[in-house]
């Protein structure tokens, strides 16, 4: 046991005290981070404002109606051909020529500009001129642009679920759906990656020869539950670095908002359309976090973390002895690339069916895939988020763990008989002998 | 005896490794496994050392039926050397010292004695990588031996050494030995055999063919044969002695003879008949060397 131990602490502080351990578990929160702030950082920060001509052949625009929160819209008046010239020096961006007959030929308006039009500029005045263009078409029909504005309505659901016993929690399943992917696809994404870094443990062993001199020492099976064990605890840490990190960094990055937002709620007394405006962006852009935060509220967080951690071991311990099993069998790393292919099929497999499982969660294939034990990690994880009957849950897990116990069981008798093969091609047909070889 | 090896039998699915292998390892001393490869050696070492089990007989070590608490008391030096590369000289050794059974103080305390021994204090945070060959050779021998093991087994040392280092390894090995401790030694190299070996065991095809202390060894193999080197003619027939062959020994006079003693004629008779005849310069009994013992015993059993 003692010496389990040992195993367990070198294999965790030989990965721990590298490089690469500290700089992935940096980036991943730094990115995490960047993707929630950055949007925020561009709606705040202070925009320049364009100037952009406009010549009314139309008679239809008072400048009273240019007002707008992102472009100086000034109306000029003089010759079109003249102004071309002139604009830019002027110090306007663009210059749109309205047509007298915008009314009736809505594609006629021209915009000029020196150098290659931006398409939001494009956008915005064109925008500008269709609300116009449209305003007026509706108040020739007869309807007020108010009534107009009425009619525009967004309809939006709260969705609620019902338990049989008619208890009502309000979920929202875009926001389920969000959580659900990013647990599903962590869970892949770390079986993979520490199950072939079990594997390449167990290759250099055996391609560094020191492999005989250990299993002098402990027996394999020991040396192997102790790199699993280590490698898995490595996986854990860096989860916990990247959980603290991830809470850290963007808890420090909203702080840095939060000055900002402060002082536009002082402005919005004062009325100025500038810091209005970046409010209502920080506002508007922060919307799918308080998707994500409904989806935290009305999910039993303590449920979804548990069974993450428990999906994550065990799944991992379950793939890592498989892993395990093919690092003994082979010499080199490129030697294992055909062996690994049939353990990554079911991980591949279960990362598919997981798209599936989120579309319908209470489907048959959603149910079987989340009980087989080689795809019930990602898959139940996936599931969890939308509700799942405890006795499904229990039934998962209850698999899984037996899973893993056969898993590991087989690949204990392959690891101990491969680890000291040399110099043999290896078949699948070889290896299932080394099951039934006696010690 | 430090090991009593009872009929071991190890099959593999196409060959039988060892069959009925009977051996007595004294304690104290060198043994010396021999053997051409393919012989069963390995099979064998891997059995004493515990990686495999075998399927039939039993091992007795210092008389206790061999189990896995004297995994600490035995060092395996594998022939095909092996360390983590990535890690650093010192910790790497605490930690295989550690298997071994030595808490880190003492594993520490050792090895340290040990790298100042032998003059190596610089390597100790050292990557493994960054040593030479014969540097990493040097430290997997002190991690064999560090846990002060009552059996060594070494698994043919002195390949990848240098003269010199082969020489500080020779002069550790007896130091070992005159601290009580028992080694199996494996090897092809017969010099070494002859240098360092107290008892032999030879193993060919999976049996052991050929057992014993070296100079008994030697004496049963020994052909009777004596090598005269003499001035003047042999001028009479000598009786009980056959004339093997005769040459002249370099540009003197000397004359070269081996002569073969027919049964139960003493070297004395030789001497008696020669001496009228010649001026004996030489006279020395042919001892046979191991390799050629090794080789004849090989090819007789083959």
């Amino acid at each position: 046991m003692n010496k389990i131990f040992l195993v367990i602490k070198r294999e965790y502080l030989t990965r721990v005290s590298k490089k690469s351990f500290w700089i992935a578990s940096l980036v991943a929160p730094l990115l995490l981070t960047a993707i929630y702030a950055v949007p925020i950082w561009l709606a705040t920060r202070d925009k320049e404002v364009k100037q952009v001509a406009i010549w009314d052949g139309s008679g239809l625009f008072e400048q009273k109606d240019l007002a707008d929160k992102e472009i100086a819209f000034q109306l000029v008046k003089g010759d079109v051909a003249n102004i071309k010239k002139t604009f830019d020096k002027q110090g306007y961006s663009a210059f749109a020529a309205i047509p007298a007959d915008i009314l009736t030929n809505p594609q006629s308006l021209k915009i000029y500009s020196e150098k290659n039009l931006s398409l939001s500029l494009k956008n915005d005045i064109e925008r500008m001129v269709q609300n116009k263009v449209r305003e007026i078409l509706l108040r020739n029909a007869g309807i007020s642009t108010l009534k107009y504005k009425e009619t525009q309505v967004d309809i939006s659901s709260d969705t609620i679920t019902v338990s049989k016993q008619g208890a009502e929690t309000t979920s929202s399943s875009g926001g389920a759906m969000i959580l659900a992917a990013i647990l599903g696809f962590l869970l892949y994404l770390s079986l993979l990656l520490y199950g072939s870094q079990v594997m390449n443990g167990v290759i250099e062993e055996k391609s560094s020869r020191i492999i005989e001199v250990i299993i002098s020492s402990i027996k394999p099976y020991q040396l192997m539950l102790g790199k699993i064990l280590g490698v898995g605890m490595v996986g854990l840490t860096q989860f916990l670095l990247w959980i603290v990190l991830t809470i850290g960094l963007s808890t420090a990055t909203s702080k840095l908002y939060q000055a900002p937002s402060r002082m536009a709620t002082v402005a919005n007394s004062s009325n100025s359309d500038e810091l209005k405006k970046s409010v209502a962006k920080v506002e508007s852009s922060s919307q799918p976090m308080d998707e994500l935060n409904k989806v935290i509220e009305s999910t039993n967080i303590p449920l979804i973390l548990g069974s993450f951690f428990f999906y994550f071991l065990f799944g991992y311990l379950l793939y890592s002895s498989l892993f395990a099993a093919i690092g003994s069998a082979v010499e080199s790393a490129a030697e294992a690339q055909q062996f690994t292919f049939p353990v990554m099929i079911p991980i591949i497999l279960a990362f598919i069916l997981a798209q599936f499982t989120m579309q319908d969660p209470d489907s048959s294939i959603a149910f079987w895939a989340s009980i087989i034990p080689f795809t019930s990690p990602i898959n139940m994880m996936v599931r969890l988020p939308y509700g799942v009957p405890t006795w499904e849950i229990v039934l998962s897990m209850v698999l899984l763990v037996g899973g893993f116990l056969a898993c590991s069981w087989l690949s204990s008798r392959i690891y101990r008989v491969g680890i000291l093969m040399y110099g043999k091609k290896m078949t699948w047909k070889e290896i299932s002998k080394w099951v039934f070889y006696k010690n | 005896m430090i090991l009593s090896i009872q009929d071991v039998v190890k099959r593999y699915s196409s060959h039988v490794a060892l069959d009925r292998v009977s051996l007595e390892i004294p304690k104290g001393k060198i043994f010396g496994l021999l053997g051409p490869n393919g012989a069963g050696k390995t099979s064998l070492i891997r059995i004493i050392t515990q990686i495999t089990a075998p399927d039939e007989g039993q091992i007795l070590f210092d008389g206790e039926r061999l189990s896995s608490k004297h995994v600490e008391q035995i060092g395996y030096l594998p022939e095909e050397r092996g360390l983590y590369k990535k890690m650093k000289v010192g910790e790497q050794l605490i930690y295989l010292a550690q298997l071994k059974g030595l808490t880190r103080q003492e594993a520490t305390t050792r090895l340290k004695d040990w790298f100042i021994r032998l003059d190596i204090k610089e390597w100790w945070d050292k990557q493994v990588d960054d040593l030479s060959k014969g540097m990493q050779q040097k430290t997997q021998f002190i991690s064999t031996v560090v846990h002060e093991p009552k059996l060594l087994i070494l698994d043919e040392p002195f390949s990848g050494f240098d003269p010199i280092n082969a020489n500080m390894l020779k002069d550790e090995i007896l130091a070992l030995k005159d601290r009580g401790t028992s080694i199996l030694f494996s090897t092809h190299r017969m010099e070494s055999v002859e240098e360092l070996c107290d008892s032999i065991a030879l193993i060919n095809h999976s049996k052991v063919v050929l057992t014993g202390e070296k100079d008994e060894v030697r004496n049963r193999f020994k052909a009777h044969q004596f090598e005269v080197l003499f001035e003047g003619d042999l001028t009479q027939e000598l009786k009980g002695v056959d004339l093997i062959s005769l040459e002249m020994s370099g540009n003197q006079s000397s004359k070269k003879a081996i002569f073969k003693l027919q049964e139960a004629v003493s070297p004395n008779h030789l001497l008696g008949q020669l001496i009228p005849q010649v001026q004996i310069q030489k006279f020395q009994e042919l001892i046979p060397s191991f390799n050629d013992i090794f080789i004849q015993v090989v090819q007789e059993t083959n």
